[in-house]
């Protein structure tokens, strides 16, 4: 059938902000009767993954904790995606700044104080930048593009946390299982609210979101990142450098990502394990998008994803849901998304009708 | 159906429709065998869009096109081929790795052999006298010798109407000539001509009848002959024409900006080297740059602005001092102000509103930015100076640059530059696209400036706007700048000459970088 996408000719500002919702909105119905159809009990899973978290407020803890690096991650990568900087490999950042905590952590197990754990977040962050300077590096000085280079990173990041967990970092005193020794008090996240399990993450993450907003919307930088992203041209007309623009835009998001991996080692894991890749990192792509690529949006968009991770969980156990499931609604929200912001940017018009709004007078043609 | 000959064109009530926009609104006239026809409009009256449903290209939504006088429908280029209708678009389509000879057979409609085909081009080149070479390649070609393989595609179908696109805007003023004599030869022999162009001189010089389009409405059909050009201009903008005096209050002071020896790799793919460039503008003093398009104005432009990298640091030189290692930003915060061609994507950012796009280029020299931080205030009382300052046509500083029509624009970017005060403005095509209206606005405020004491470069391939608003001129050819000349008693037969009209030196004319998809459609 002849149908044609024809460019509107001005996006409306409602259904920018609308098409998020309504993509967990079909995420969820759409969900719900394909899962029904091959046989598992489709809106149950509904209930449970996307409701049953809310409404349970001994699962709130759960969110926080689980909110705060989607959040943390996110708004680097938002940072870079405004910019058209395309940092894919989050989850490998992620997974040396939490290397490189743990990596201090080890040298510290004998010493005390309140320095070690601002210092392992310093090296958390700084893992983070090292991973993404290759990609930063290859980019700006031989047009390497960076969503390839980012991505297969993490992959060596993964080979090199194994190496690390199941040689020189094994404990000695953990049975041949392959993991580090345990943090010590002063190597682990204070809980802020006590007899709950949230750590000091999800108040970083507010924290972070809120400079994140000051910065995306009032300074010059912020102002830079968006024009490099809206006309890399006219940004150099303006005399914004398109290098120094990658790199800040880089380090930023493999910085978040790092102190993201740092707060999950020094937090809910204790230890370094083999199981510490969560796909955050990925996730937290999602997450971005969802969240329009502005710092509120991905707090929200932050909790909604880690509503998800719980409610997965929770229909796992109460409807025998399979708990992989859960990582296809949360594809389906980015399909839905990416779907939506098409039809928000354009319309479908079927070949040989009249194309709307053509009773203006106004000749430009 | 006068004098009881069938026109060869007619046209009633043709109506094009595009989403927001009514491009043709009940457009009649028509063409006679034999008559070169001009359609006159400025920039957005609807002729491009009238001539790609005669084409075939595009269908009219309501109307009628008759074919001798017979009621037609030109469902697609190949039914309008088969008429005799030949077009001659702006924007060659000719592949550059292919000989002139290869190029024609790829765009015949049915298989020609490659001996007939050879003779039968050659013919059309005998009788028309179009001078080219079937075996060279198309990247070795001028942009005249490149119009000419198109126009002998068409002649090929002995089309009894040839539609020509704006044929002059990139052309040499010896290769209009050139033109004309073979359009005139054709219609001598019976073949109409739908002459499109706002170049009035032309048409006063060309053509037998001119259908004026003004908002894609037909406002007159003239006889450009016994039409001043003021007239018909008056006729195309729709109002009367403010006269715009060059000279008055200008005095020419000190040397300004030094360019020697500026020699710059190209830039990217389809980049132009410059080489060995030298001029000097005083104050006071507008310098123009003619050129065809394609020779190195748009490197020169990054070059003088700085957002091309420069090494060695006096080949600019301003008030005396080497600048040309620096960069886009310490260049304005000296003074020097560049409007580059491209107003959509290089000169603003179009989803930007008008305040942000006044931070881009503004926010140094008017204090938009504290410690990092942008203020917003500041940004938007600059912005609503520039719109009132310039009478931009918008609804506010809120609105978006892309939501501005191309001349309005082009003022909004003019201004922003020019209530900056700068001491240098290098402005590339001010006036590419823009009604006739905002042209002359553009070109009294390029003259306040150098009047206030500025240093202006004008880069543009619009030889009769340098003419009429520089004091010193100079041609660029292939990233060569010519030795620069007083605008008074120039010679408009040389000046043509050194844009590149001659080519019979081979070796020469085998370094030609000219690309016609970097030539901006109109």
């Amino acid at each position: 059938m002849p149908i044609k996408l024809e460019k509107r000719p001005q996006p409306s500002r409602l259904m920018i902000y609308l098409t998020p919702v309504l993509a967990v909105a079909l995420t969820m119905i759409i969900g719900g009767i394909v899962f029904s159809l091959i046989g598992f009990d489709g809106f149950g899973a509904v209930r449970e993954i996307f409701f049953a978290p809310l409404i349970n407020t001994l699962k709130w803890q759960d969110l926080a904790v689980k909110a705060a690096p989607l959040v943390i991650i996110a708004v680097g990568l938002s940072i870079g995606y405004r910019a058209n900087v395309w940092n894919i490999g989050a989850e490998g950042q992620y997974i040396l700044g939490g290397l490189a905590a743990t990596g201090i952590a080890l040298m510290t197990k004998d010493m005390s104080g309140p320095w070690i754990l601002p210092l392992m977040a310093l090296a958390g962050i700084a893992g983070g930048m090292a991973w993404v300077a290759v990609p930063a590096w290859l980019r700006t000085r031989f047009q390497v593009n960076e969503i390839l280079t980012t991505l297969m990173l993490t992959y060596v990041s993964i080979n090199l946390l194994n190496y690390l967990v199941f040689g020189p970092w094994k404990s000695p005193h953990a049975f041949g299982q392959p993991q580090t020794i345990s943090f010590s008090a002063d190597q682990s996240l204070p809980y802020i609210i006590p007899g709950t399990i949230v750590q000091a993450g999800a108040p970083i993450a507010i924290i972070i979101v809120f400079i994140a907003w000051f910065v995306v919307s009032r300074s010059l930088f912020g102002f830079q990142i968006k024009t490099v992203g809206a006309a890399p041209f006219a940004a150099r007309h303006a005399g914004f450098s398109a290098s120094q623009t990658i790199w800040i835009a880089l380090l930023v998001s493999g910085g978040l990502a790092g102190l993201a991996g740092m707060l999950e080692v020094a937090g809910p894991f204790g230890r370094m394990v083999p199981q510490f890749p969560t796909n955050y990192g990925f996730t937290a792509i999602i997450v971005a998008f969802l969240g329009r690529l502005h710092p509120v949006g991905i707090l929200i968009a932050g909790i909604v994803l880690a509503i998800t991770f719980v409610g997965g969980e929770v229909a796992q156990t109460t409807i025998a849901f399979p708990y992989p499931a859960v990582g296809i609604f949360q594809s389906m929200m980015l399909f839905f998304l990416l779907a939506g912001d098409v039809l928000v940017r354009y319309r479908l018009r079927l070949r040989g009708s009249t194309p709307a709004g053509s009773t203006s007078g106004e000749a430009q043609a | 159906m006068n004098d009881g000959v069938a026109d060869r064109l007619a046209l009633s009530g043709i109506v094009k429709r595009f989403p927001g926009v009514l491009a043709n609104d009940r457009v009649s006239f028509a063409v006679k065998p034999g008559e070169i026809h001009a359609l006159l409009g400025e920039n957005g009256a609807g002729k491009s869009t009238l001539v790609k449903m005669i084409y075939g290209i595009m269908q009219p939504d309501a109307g009628e096109i008759f074919w001798n006088g017979a009621p037609t429908t030109v469902s697609n280029p190949k039914v309008a081929r088969k008429l005799g209708i030949g077009m001659v678009f702006q924007h060659f389509s000719l592949f550059e790795a292919l000989t002139v000879l290869e190029n024609i057979a790829l765009g015949m409609d049915a298989k020609i052999p490659a001996r007939e085909l050879e003779a039968r081009v050659g013919a059309i080149m005998q009788t028309y006298g179009l001078k080219l070479d079937p075996h060279r390649k198309v990247s070795t070609l001028s942009v005249g010798e490149r119009q000419r393989i198109e126009i002998v595609r068409a002649l090929l179908l002995n089309p009894s109407l040839l539609i020509m696109d704006e044929p002059t805007s990139v052309l040499t003023p010896q290769e209009v000539e050139q033109l004309f004599v073979v359009l005139r030869q054709l219609a001598s022999e019976g073949c109409s001509i739908l002459y499109i162009s706002h170049k009035l001189h032309e048409i006063k010089a060309l053509c037998d009848t001119a259908t004026i389009l003004r908002s894609g409405k037909v406002v007159d059909t003239c006889d450009p002959r016994v039409e001043t050009s003021r007239s018909m201009a008056e006729k195309m903008i729709g109002a009367g024409l403010k006269d715009i005096n060059k000279t008055a209050g200008r005095e020419r002071g000190r040397e300004k900006l030094v360019v020697q020896h500026l020699s710059l790799p190209p830039v990217g793919e389809f980049g132009t080297a410059l080489k060995d460039i030298s001029f000097t503008v005083h104050e006071g003093e507008i310098f123009g740059i003619a050129g065809v398009a394609g020779n190195g104005q748009n490197a020169l432009l990054l070059a003088l602005s700085g957002e091309e990298a420069v090494h060695e640091a006096d080949m600019i030189m301003l008030d005396g001092e080497p600048i040309a290692r620096q960069k886009t930003r310490q260049r304005r915060l000296k003074g020097i102000a560049s409007v580059p061609e491209e107003r959509n994507g290089h000169a603003s950012v179009p989803d930007f509103s008008l305040s942000d796009n006044s931070v881009l280029t503004a926010r140094d020299r008017i204090g938009m930015v504290i410690s990092g931080l942008i203020r917003p205030g500041t940004a938007q009382s600059y912005t609503g100076k520039v719109i009132d300052a310039f009478s931009v046509k918008t609804t506010g500083i809120k609105s978006t640059a892309g939501s501005l029509s191309g001349g309005n624009l082009q003022k909004y970017i003019m201004g922003r530059e020019i209530l900056q005060n700068p001491s240098v403005l290098v402005v590339s095509q001010p006036t590419w696209g823009v009604d006739a209206g905002a042209a002359a606005a553009i070109h009294q405020a390029i003259i306040d400036l150098a009047a206030a004491g500025s240093a202006i470069v004008v880069i543009s391939q619009d030889l009769d706007e340098l003419l009429s608003l520089c004091d010193t001129l100079a041609v660029i050819n292939e990233g060569r700048l010519s030795a620069p000349m007083a605008v008074e008693g120039a010679d408009v037969e040389e000046i043509g000459l050194l844009m590149g009209g001659i080519h019979g030196d081979p070796e020469a004319s085998a370094e030609m970088h000219v690309h016609p998809e970097t030539v901006h459609a109109d």
